[in-house]
């Protein structure tokens, strides 16, 4: 039957369209395009690579961070209850030295006007010894000559005080 | 909906009707198998259309006549001119003795073939320019991913999967073949120009594609190959006596005959099924309208149907051509 012997004609130009056919494509049109889709696949694997490095690289920063953070707020409490602490003691302190100021000012006081009395006291003590001796000396000047000139001369004496 | 439908099909019926007008003989019977075979064969001109043919060159040679170089319209009806008519029986060119000269005319299938191989290189090529105008870096959409997708499986899933290592050697090989297979089935599926003519369907085209086939499987061959063919490992006897050597050297040709056989009959098959279904509308309303007009709407439906699985044929048969090759090749790369 025709159709089972192949034409010799049609057999010549299958061989020579396929051979050009075969050249073309295997030299210029396939390992273009093959390699391109294996460098493509080396590169997404590449990238996916990378960005998983990346996202871990991110996680480490993050939990880098996240200590810090904590450290810095143990910091701050530290911090504030030392703050707390001093502010405490120096309250206690100052409260003391004032009290003992307080204290030495009244004693000190106190003694002041314990020596202005006694300063006081001396110089009345010496005013009226001085005055009594005046006026015993009057009165023993006035003795040796008349007796109502004694009495007249206290009188003045006692009234010049 | 089903107003559309009426339409369709009156579409379908008128436009065959006319344009095979000529085709019955005589008394206007309808003779299907000068149909289907006229359509199967080749031809020296294209029939586009009604009365709208495309006369090809033809280009013969013989010892005595030389060559000779003429459209084919100069041929028809039986003429002759230069010494050649075209025989009645086989449709080819002969000399007044029915002597076949070396015809290498540019017939249907040829002008189909060249169509399919230009058609192929530009996609491709055009794919290689895209990539190379673009690099790796960047995605390809459309018409190119599509090309990518087709490429990237047949290298990966069929070749690397099947050969394994050293499959880049055969890679375009097997690229090649698989494009051109499916390019010729799908455009012998479009039944107007330039498709529908019956390429894989053509034993000398698939001959050719499993002659490529036998080279790639044979040529690239290890030494241990040929061993296991000609000095297989079996006992003796069955070696002194040349039976084991004889079966295994047929079996080097049976692979690629089967792929010539395979594709060869599965395409022709499709097309012979198609043609008889359209061919029912043009019997069943020469015995009446009656039975013309129902047979017609059932034939319709088993066209739509056919036309569905040889699309599927298409795809199934290069893909089985090329998984069979790198299977050979495989057995043949790795013989132990």
């Amino acid at each position: 039957m025709g159709l089972l012997t192949p034409d010799p004609g049609l057999l010549f130009w299958m061989v020579l369209s396929f051979g050009v056919v075969f050249f073309l494509l295997a030299k210029f049109g396939f390992p273009v395009i093959v390699k391109a889709l294996k460098d493509r696949q080396e590169f997404i694997a590449a990238s996916l690579l990378s960005a998983k490095q990346a996202n871990e690289k991110l996680a480490s920063i993050q939990a880098e961070g996240e200590a810090l953070l904590q450290n810095a707020r143990e910091r701050q409490q530290d911090i504030i209850a030392e703050a707390m602490s001093e502010k405490k003691k120096i309250v206690e302190a100052a409260k003391k030295e004032a009290e003992s100021e307080a204290h030495r000012i009244a004693e000190e006081a106190a003694k002041s006007i314990e020596t202005a009395k006694a300063e006081a006291l001396k110089d009345v003590h010496d005013e009226v010894a001085g005055l009594a001796l005046q006026i015993a000396e009057q009165v023993l000047r006035t003795k040796m000559e008349d007796r109502a000139e004694q009495q007249a001369a206290i009188e003045r004496m006692l009234k010049e005080l | 909906m089903i107003r559309f439908i009426y339409i369709f099909l009156f579409a379908i019926l008128s436009l065959p009707l006319s344009a095979t007008g000529t085709d019955g003989d005589a008394e206007g019977k309808i003779n299907v198998k000068e149909i289907i075979f006229g359509h199967l064969s080749d031809a020296y001109e294209w029939h586009i259309a009604g009365d709208v043919v495309l006369h090809l060159p033809c280009i013969v040679y013989s010892g005595e006549n030389g060559l000779k170089v003429f459209l084919s319209d100069k041929l028809e009806g039986g003429e002759e001119y230069e010494g050649y008519h075209i025989d009645s029986e086989s449709g080819k060119i002969v000399n007044a003795a029915g002597v076949r000269p070396f015809d290498i005319s540019i017939t249907k299938n040829v002008l189909e073939l060249f169509f399919v191989c230009i058609l192929l290189c530009t996609v491709i090529l055009l794919t290689a320019a895209w990539y190379r105008r673009n690099g790796y870096k960047k995605a390809p959409g459309g018409f190119v991913g599509m090309i990518e997708v087709v490429i990237n499986y047949i290298d990966k899933e069929v070749a690397q999967a099947s050969i394994g290592q050293g499959y880049e050697r055969f890679s375009p090989y097997l690229l090649t073949v698989f494009l051109f297979i499916l390019t010729c089935n799908l455009l012998g599926l479009i039944p107007v120009f330039p498709g529908g003519a019956n390429l894989t369907g053509n034993i000398a085209v698939t001959l050719t594609c499993a002659i490529t086939a036998f080279i790639a499987i044979n040529a690239f061959a290890p030494k241990e190959y040929y061993k296991s063919i000609f000095w297989p490992n079996v006992p003796l006897a069955l070696k002194a006596i040349p039976l084991m050597p004889t079966i295994e050297f047929i079996g080097v040709f049976t692979k690629p005959f089967s792929l010539t056989v395979r594709l060869f009959a599965n395409i022709m098959a499709g097309h012979i099924i198609i043609l008889s279904l359209t061919s029912i509308i043009f019997i069943t309303w020469q015995v009446g309208p009656a039975i013309g007009a129902p047979m017609t709407a059932v034939s319709v439906a088993f066209c739509i149907f056919m036309n569905c699985l040889e699309l599927l044929v298409a795809f199934i048969q290069a893909y089985v051509f090329t998984i069979l090759t790198a299977n050979f090749i495989a057995l043949a790369q790795h013989e132990e």
